[in-house]
């Protein structure tokens, strides 16, 4: 329900990259968003079509997502597990002491001209 | 042939807003203000909390309002007209969620001089106002009753970012099959941080319980 407003900073944020570049026109974007980031992909997607064929500089350009596993890490066992099948408590050790690793990206990796 | 040219930008989508949030609530602290996000779905009676909790404190410190709406006054209104403080409307434009410079440029349209509480009532949601940092001093949400108490486990990143959780409607939890227990240890598996305050703005009960919470923040903001 996020993804309208998130698209409009992927927006703001990758014209701004291609003044900076003299670029007049940009043909894909590229994204990592982690697999917990809330985000869901199929909406960005949506919303970015939507959106970016309103923007001269924008008509036509490709959304890329590159999807990023997200990996929790116990901090009493000292391993790591998957986040997506196992939430908060580690597989490993049953402990609740654990935090997110990676798995949360919203990030502009680079855009293609 | 056409040849592809790759500029690298990696960069958060977030990075700009929590920037601009950072150096907002760097300014508040500076000025004495402090800053409330609250934060709620429709419905959960953040309004009807806001007029008791205000109408507690309004004597002991002078406090104003922004009311974040998609669009429409009417929430600005009635708690302008039940307390008596200053209340003003931001419209997000169709953005479900406010960040920092929206937050800021209500902040000055507000004024800040002689103020110690400005409350920002977020859009009602609790996916998007939890990923952009309005800037506020503390982050505090409304779970009411009828939504559940399973609510922590659904929605797992508003309950981390907030600092307390007050559980509205109360008076109906035998209603809703409710269990305060319950609902603690979900809070607490997200967030063991979280502070806890069951309430019903209807019948009046744990208001002051926020009301105490609310004022110890802002003595504390000013102080340290």
């Amino acid at each position: 329900m996020h993804e309208l407003g998130i698209v409009f900073y992927i927006i703001r944020d990758v014209k701004k990259a291609a003044e900076e570049n003299s670029v007049s026109h940009i043909n894909a974007v590229v994204m990592d968003i982690g697999e917990v980031s809330t985000i869901v992909p199929d909406y960005l997607l949506d919303c970015w079509r939507w959106a970016a064929d309103r923007e001269e500089m924008l008509k036509g350009c490709e959304l890329k997502i590159n999807t990023i596993p997200a990996v929790t890490f116990c901090e009493d066992c000292r391993k790591e597990y998957p986040t997506v099948e196992h939430g908060k408590i580690c597989p490993h050790c049953g402990s609740g002491n654990t935090y997110l690793l990676r798995g949360n990206e919203v990030e502009i990796k680079q855009i293609e001209v | 042939m056409d040849t592809v040219k790759v500029i690298e930008i990696k960069k958060s989508v977030f990075e700009d807003n929590d920037r601009d949030a950072d150096r907002l609530r760097a300014e508040l602290k500076g000025k004495g203000v402090y800053l409330l996000n609250l934060m709620s779905s429709p419905g959960s009676g953040k309004t009807t909390t806001l007029i008791k909790t205000i109408n507690l404190l309004k004597e002991k410190l002078r406090i104003a309002v922004m009311e974040a709406d998609i669009d429409s006054d009417v929430d600005a209104v009635k708690i302008k007209e039940a307390t008596g403080i200053d209340t003003i409307q931001l419209h997000t434009g169709g953005m479900c969620h406010l960040d920092a410079e929206m937050t800021r440029q209500g902040l000055d349209n507000i004024g800040l001089e002689g103020l110690d509480l400005v409350i920002l009532e977020n859009v009602g949601n609790l996916v998007c106002p939890a990923e952009f940092d309005t800037g506020a001093s503390r982050n505090a949400m409304i779970l009411s009753v009828p939504e559940g108490d399973d609510k922590p486990l659904k929605y797992p990143l508003m309950f981390s970012v907030c600092d307390v959780v007050v559980i509205n409607k109360m008076d109906a939890a035998a209603l809703f099959d409710f269990d305060l227990a319950k609902c603690r240890a979900n809070i607490a598996m997200r967030n063991p941080k979280a502070e806890v305050i069951p309430i019903s703005a209807k019948t009046g009960e744990g208001v002051e319980l926020f009301a105490e919470w609310l004022l110890n923040e802002v003595n504390n903001w000013k102080n340290k």
